[in-house]
């Protein structure tokens, strides 16, 4: 057990030096970051002192060392285009992102294992068929096509809710949040619909399937020749032997949160940090993707590992295939 | 019913240059006056009728369209050739060969699969914008998109083929090959490449929707093609500006052909999954 974790926290770290230095290497061979601050009337001191202001006078491996070293400390320089520490930037927006993501997260919870649990119940009902139906649609429509028919709907039409932005913020020691204006709250509902609406489909459909597959046990027909109410089998005894696989999903799908948040931001120009990461890339701006990119890996990284322990923790037939298959 | 949507679609695009009833690309044949017509009503000014209405500069939105979707699907294309080739390639090497080899190309691959394919994509279109001189960056977008579409897609071939190659290489086949003494590089790609090519044609069906979706994505998010040569994607990100003023063509459109075109090749793959699946045979 204590072998196999270490094992697993190695290999991590190797994975972390290699994204390392993938972000080290856009510092190094893209683009002239001098070029991108100074504007057109520049003297050679300028560029000089710039130059040694980033510290690109130095040589290749004492600038990778100095890379590693910053970076293990959360400094990533100066962003080119915006001339404040990438650390700065990114602490004002991670607020914005971290709660769209928390209520996307939820929403797509809450919402997903209620419909599972109900289309799978009610298998032949009407409305479960549609649900069904409606959810593989959902499947294939486009991230920002949702945000954007959200929109059409909410903002546009019937001029319900904003279309863009936080709203007020209030600021609580350098965390701002939304969730405690009025304004900020309704700013919250589309975003987070469009981008927990993917998630729920698929948590849907997959408590479902676990449902119908639980519920066909010996256990649940012993429980129903008790006289146990439906309600208690349903969610006391069947949703309960369902979550484990459902809860390791949810954990691995937080990486595509992130990653759709970036179209989502994008799409309600929520000040987020996936909208600072694709305006970094429009503007090539190397620290703050190289910023972006450690960040994500880090929390990409630490989520899977931790998944795994558990999983290992959970599930004592992994153990035995490990042991006896050698690997 | 897809495979009639979809080859018209791609027919649509083919052929654009002869379907479409204006060039939008030739600023000769555009004039201001006709912007924001709408669909099949004639133009205040001009009293030209235009089936589906045109955008802010007076560009029909069929013709758009149609040469849309011929960079979108040829991107989507070419995106999914590239992955193909290489995760092919690369799997057939480390299923073949194995050894340290196999453990680099596996590892490599299970690390980029940790990240979600788009933002791999975002981030290699980042890079090449970088290394790109600023006069060229339009004209070399396309390829930019095709390169960042690509690279982020090959580990899904690469996994299959070295599966499938690892089984095959343990066949009697394989050994009579080897024995009567072909050179591995023959022994790879006329004996083995052929009997794992199935698997891999339905997952480039299935690629080609996911890569025409991430470059519409892309397109859409402002790193993809620019608006000189737009995608249906980059139409998507035109129309939107328009979505408030209540000329909701100009997005319609383009949206509702991205949709079709995805849902009828994803469908196709469903079918080509059926139909290649011996086992429903």
């Amino acid at each position: 057990m204590l072998a196999y974790i270490l094992r697993r926290i190695f290999q991590s770290l190797i994975v972390l030096l290699a994204v390392g230095f993938v972000a080290f290497a856009m510092f190094s061979f893209v683009g002239d970051p001098v070029d991108n601050m100074l504007g057109q009337e520049r003297t050679q001191a300028d560029i000089e002192r710039l130059r040694e202001q980033l510290g690109l006078d130095q040589p290749f491996i004492v600038q990778y060392w100095r890379f590693l070293e910053q970076a293990a400390q959360g400094n990533f320089g100066l962003s080119y285009r915006q001339g404040r520490p990438v650390s700065e930037i990114i602490a004002e927006r991670l607020p914005a992102t971290v709660e769209l993501a928390l209520v996307s997260g939820f929403l797509a919870f809450i919402g997903g294992v209620g419909l599972g649990v109900f289309t799978a119940i009610r298998r032949h009902g009407l409305l479960p068929s549609f649900i069904m139906t409606a959810s593989l649609v959902g499947v294939s429509l486009p991230t920002f096509l949702i945000g954007i028919l959200l929109i059409y709907i909410f903002s546009v039409e019937l001029g319900w809710l904003p279309s863009f932005g936080r709203g007020e913020v209030v600021d609580l020691g350098g965390w701002t949040t939304g969730f405690l204006t009025a304004s900020g709250l309704k700013a919250l509902i589309l975003p987070a619909i469009t981008l927990g609406l993917y998630q729920m489909t698929l948590i849907m459909r997959l408590v479902r399937t676990e449902m119908l597959e639980v519920l066909r046990m010996d256990y649940i027909r012993f429980a129903r020749a008790r006289g146990l109410t439906e309600k208690t089998i349903n969610f006391r005894h069947a949703l309960k032997n369902t979550l484990v696989p459902v809860i390791t999903i949810t954990g691995l799908q937080l990486g595509s949160i992130i990653a759709f948040a970036i179209i989502t931001e994008t799409v309600f120009q929520w000040p987020g940090v996936g909208l600072l990461f694709i305006n970094a890339v429009q503007f090539v701006d190397i620290p703050v993707m190289a910023a972006y990119l450690m960040m994500i890996s880090v929390m990409f990284v630490g989520i899977n590992l931790i998944v795994d322990v558990l999983y290992f923790a959970i599930d004592p037939r992994l153990r035995i295939e490990r042991s006896v298959g050698g690997h | 019913m897809s495979f009639f949507v979809v080859v018209s679609l791609i027919m649509g695009a083919i052929f654009a240059p002869l379907l479409a009833p204006y060039d939008p690309f030739d600023p000769a044949t555009l004039n201001l006056m006709n912007g924001f017509t709408g669909p099949l009503t004639p133009n205040q000014f001009t009293q030209d009728v235009f089936v589906l209405g045109t955008d802010d500069q007076g560009r029909d939105v069929l013709s758009t369209i149609l040469f849309g979707m011929r960079i979108s699907l040829f991107v989507g294309f070419s995106a999914v050739f590239l992955a193909m080739i290489l995760g092919v390639i690369l799997g057939l090497l480390a299923g073949y060969i194995g050894g340290w080899l196999d453990a680099v190309i596996m590892r490599v691959a299970d690390v980029q699969l940790t990240f979600p394919s788009i933002l791999v994509a975002m981030l290699i279109f980042g890079i090449a914008k970088g290394v790109t001189p600023a006069e060229f960056r339009d004209q070399v977008a396309i390829w930019v998109l095709i390169l960042a579409i690509g690279l982020s897609d090959w580990v899904q071939f690469a996994r299959v083929v070295r599966g499938a190659t690892l089984v095959e290489r343990q066949k009697e086949y394989v050994q009579a090959a080897q024995l009567i003494g072909r050179a591995n590089l023959a022994v790879m790609l006329k004996h083995i490449l052929p009997n794992v090519l199935n698997p891999v044609l339905v997952i480039a069906t299935i690629s080609l929707a996911l890569a025409i979706i991430a470059e519409a994505t892309l397109s859409f998010l402002g790193v993809g093609a620019p608006p000189t040569k737009p995608s249906l994607g980059t139409l998507i990100r035109i129309g939107q500006e328009y979505m408030f003023s209540g000329e909701w063509w100009i997005l319609f459109f383009p949206a509702i052909t991205l949709l079709a075109l995805a849902l009828s090749i994803n469908l196709l793959g469903d079918w080509l999954r059926d139909a290649l699946n011996p086992r429903l045979r």
